[in-house]
């Protein structure tokens, strides 16, 4: 068994209104030094280990996880314990 | 003419869709729910609004994989007119029979009024009863409608006259000012805003009406020339 460790972000230029307002609420705690904030996801799947799990994984990111018109993803792979 | 308004866990304006084609259009529908799916024998497709699924990962994204999507994609080939209004427009992105996807309004309200939407092509199935650039009211309701896509695809629905309504105040971001786009042949439309709930003068206004008459007045012509 593994456990995958996937993140999905907004690709860059696609606008992110809870960022800005998570960013704006940061500001307003007088977190001034914050700069930007993008708000993503984070998932964890137990899968089967197979010969080919990064391209089943690469499928289902961009057949369900992912939408690849407005979001990139990134995973780790990690033996289950 | 006989519709379809498929339902899904979570879809809420089905009724509306139902009222709008059935009472005041006068055609034939059913309420028919997404697991008993037999599309074979029905029209027009329509997917109406709501939640289905709860907005689970993304709107319309879980919608997108069940069953009778394999129907609704087959009738979409077949020519037939398939129309997704709110979560059925948010539905009809993610299962890729229309170009782009939805992003959270720009100011993170969900926003429940009428607006003012420009006919941006009246020479399509649903828009045939309009006039060019005439204006119509027609309420929105949602959270998650600033349609998205990349500048290459814009240029491409507006080359082909792919986008059918505008919004005159853009009210949550949408690129283009985007209320409703039609894929490239132009029988799948996906508008964000409601036309169902806009057929009854009575209750408001009843500019959305000429929508679903023009979609029956496109099939009879169709109709009456292979009969």
């Amino acid at each position: 068994m593994r456990k995958v460790k996937i993140h999905i972000t907004l690709k860059e230029g696609v606008l992110d209104p809870q960022g800005k307002a998570v960013h704006n609420s940061l500001q307003s705690l007088e977190y001034n030094n914050v700069q930007d904030v993008r708000v993503g996801k984070y998932m964890e799947v137990m899968v089967e280990d197979s010969d080919n799990l990064e391209a089943e994984i690469d499928r289902m990111c961009d057949q369900l996880l992912a939408n690849p018109v407005i979001e990139n993803y990134s995973y780790t792979i990690e033996e289950a314990g | 003419m006989k519709f379809a308004v498929i339902v899904f866990p979570g879809s809420n304006c089905d009724r509306d869709m139902y009222f709008a084609v059935k009472d005041q259009l006068g055609a034939e529908a059913d309420l028919v729910w997404y697991k008993e799916a037999n599309l074979a024998n029905y029209d027009g497709i329509l997917l109406p609004g709501g939640f289905s699924y709860g907005d689970y990962l993304r709107s319309g994204a879980i919608a997108s994989t069940s069953d009778v999507i394999t129907q609704i994609r087959e009738a979409a080939e077949a020519g037939k007119p398939v129309l997704g209004v709110c979560n059925g427009f948010q539905i009809l992105l993610e299962m890729g029979l229309l170009p782009g996807a939805m992003l959270p309004n720009e100011k993170l309200k969900f926003m429940c009024h009428y607006e003012t939407l420009t006919v941006e092509n009246a020479d399509t199935m649903f828009t045939r009863q309009y006039e060019e650039k005439e204006k119509i009211q027609i309420p929105i309701a949602h959270g998650d409608g600033n349609y998205f896509c990349d500048e290459e695809t814009l240029q491409k629905l507006q080359n082909n006259k792919q986008i059918v309504f505008t919004y005159d105040q853009n009210p949550n971001g949408s690129v283009g000012d985007i209320a409703g786009i039609t894929n490239e042949k132009g029988n799948v439309l996906g508008m964000m805003p409601h036309p169902e709930r806009a057929v009854e003068a009575l209750l408001g206004h009843d500019d959305g009406l000429r929508l679903f008459q023009s979609i029956l007045t496109h099939w009879r012509e169709h109709h009456a020339i292979n009969a």
